[in-house]
């Protein structure tokens, strides 16, 4: 099978299409937003914690299928999770849950939400994030 | 054509290479790769300085490339100064020239389509002289609105400084009229040749422009080697630029006297290898004649917006009039639910089959935001690109927008 059709899975076009979690929180707590100054894709992670839970969470910006589709599933996987749950997140947690094969050029726009989510994060926190280099 | 050039035997992901990123950078002819190689194998040495054979042969290869590129712009060898790229040539028009008789609330004018080369250099004197940036307009097609330039340029500023060939749009601007308003107001004009010089004649008496900027490695040269042409007037008034070894003519512990133009803006030990194979690059295209670069660029563009135009969901941007365009396209695809097919992705499958195009901003997030966009994608042609390469690319094209309108209904939501 070609890459592409690896890639472009209807899984991950529907998410670039039809993202669910699309939009804006009102008072969100963590508020971040990031760009790839290679591509000028863009994304803002929003998220409303209730308890140390993330009890909402939402994404907007201008991206890829790729960057995009991402957002999507992270801000699906954040729901309901507890922060010392979702600190430690990771790439290859990223990768699984797109669940796609990727080049190193593309791994970027699949971390830029990753990457905006734990800066927003951790600066929430007040804390350095020692483990991760995106 | 292709077969002048190495890079072409390349497979990509087993695919013939379709280099459609040639605004990016040329690829490079053999006698210009060779011509790198012989030099180190046979002629090195540093220049102006050793009175053995070889730093005699090395000083003649190097100049006789300056000698070169002032016959193909139509210019005094001493007016031809040697930097890194175009970029570094403006940075040392924005230093050297601009920067000493800059003052507070003077004005320096650009247009909206500028590269970021020819954007930040300007503003980051214009910062700290306390000095205005004002920015000719461009409508809908990408055309330099030129009643407003008028306006703006009887508003006397330092220099107005602008590009023959937009990198985005492909608008050739009307250079030669900018230019004589633009001098019937005593504004010194830069013209920003890296997208214009590679494609067609480019004279530097004709059109009068005080200073041109153009990089070898987008006419087939090699990276590392820009040109700055000034008029021989302004070069000797201007301030030094990078201080060193090779522009004095005489130091001091106290002080220093410059040398003359052109090594006065020339420190250090340039590219020598570098433009010695520029100048194998140069009448590589002297051979071909610019009149027919110039003519296979118009065939080329005329054939790829005739068959892009009769692609679904297709939005082309620049000038609709093929004559007021050169050699390059930037278009967005969308989906048939107007879904933008990003241009990442877009590139992404055209690099699966061997097609190299440009995705992104090109380096102008300016003018993508006016445009309000996020990225365009772009194919940009030279002199070894062929019908059939668009053909493939169309081809491929095709594909990119089945893949991005599979049904997706089935999926659960």
């Amino acid at each position: 099978m070609k890459m592409s059709e690896e890639m472009y899975t209807e899984i991950i076009l529907d998410y670039y299409k039809n993202p669910k979690n699309f939009g804006n929180l009102d008072n969100p707590e963590i508020k971040f937003k990031d760009l790839n100054p290679s591509c000028g894709d863009v994304v803002e992670i929003q998220v409303k914690l209730e308890k140390n839970k993330v009890h909402d969470v939402k994404f907007n910006g201008k991206g890829c299928a790729i960057s995009l589709a991402s957002a999507e599933l992270l801000t699906e996987h954040l729901k309901g999770k507890n922060i010392d749950e979702i600190k430690n997140l990771n790439k290859e947690e990223i990768l699984e849950l797109l669940g796609i094969n990727l080049s190193e050029i593309r791994l970027k726009c699949a971390l830029l939400p990753l990457k905006v989510f734990k800066v927003g994060l951790y600066n929430y926190l007040g804390e350095k994030d020692e483990g991760q280099n995106y | 054509m292709k077969k002048d050039f190495p890079i072409f035997k390349r497979k990509i992901n087993g695919k013939n290479l379709v280099y459609l990123d040639s605004g990016a950078t040329s690829q490079k002819p053999a006698i210009v790769i060779n011509a790198e190689k012989e030099f180190y194998e046979n002629h090195n040495a540093n220049i102006n300085r050793g009175i053995h054979t070889l730093g005699d042969e090395a000083t003649r290869m190097y100049e006789d490339t300056r000698k070169k590129v002032a016959k193909f712009i139509n210019s005094n060898f001493k007016e031809v100064i040697f930097t890194r790229n175009a970029t570094e040539s403006i940075n040392l028009v924005a230093r050297s020239f601009l920067k000493p008789i800059l003052k507070e609330n003077d004005l320096i004018l650009l247009t909206e389509m500028e590269h970021h080369a020819n954007l930040i250099p300007w503003q980051i004197i214009a910062k700290e002289s306390k000095a205005k940036i004002e920015y000719v307009p461009i409508d809908e097609e990408g055309l330099l609105d030129l009643d407003k330039a008028k306006k703006l340029l009887s508003k006397k500023p330092k220099i107005f400084a602008f590009t023959h060939v937009s990198n985005v749009l492909g608008t050739i601007n009307p250079v030669k009229e900018l230019i004589k308003i633009a001098h019937s107001y005593n504004v010194p004009v830069l013209i920003d040749g890296a997208q214009s010089v590679p494609h067609f004649k480019t004279d530097v008496k004709e059109l009068d422009c005080d200073f041109l900027v153009f990089s070898a490695h987008k006419m087939l040269g090699p990276t590392g080697v820009g040109i700055l042409f000034g008029k021989k007037e302004l070069l000797e008034k201007m301030e030094v630029f990078m201080g060193g070894g090779d522009m004095i003519k005489e130091a001091y512990y106290n002080g220093f006297i410059p040398d003359e133009i052109p090594n006065k803006f020339e420190a250090g030990t340039p590219n020598i290898a570098g433009v010695v194979a520029f100048g194998k690059a140069i009448e590589y295209l002297e051979n071909l004649e610019m009149k027919n670069v110039e003519k296979n660029d118009k065939e080329l563009i005329n054939y790829a917006l005739k068959k892009l135009s009769k692609i679904k969901n297709i939005e082309i941007y620049g000038p609709k009039d093929s004559k007021l365009r050169s050699s390059l396209i930037a278009f967005n695809c969308y989906t048939n639910d107007n879904v933008l097919i990003h241009p990442h992705d877009l590139a992404t499958i055209l690099d699966e089959n061997g097609i190299a195009i440009r995705a992104g901003h090109h380096c102008c997030m300016p003018l993508h935001e006016k445009l309000n966009l996020t990225a365009t994608s772009r194919i940009s042609f030279y002199v070894y690109t062929t019908k059939e390469d668009i053909d493939v690319f169309i081809k491929c094209l095709e594909e990119v927008n089945k893949i991005f309108n599979k049904e997706i209904e089935v999926i659960s939501k």
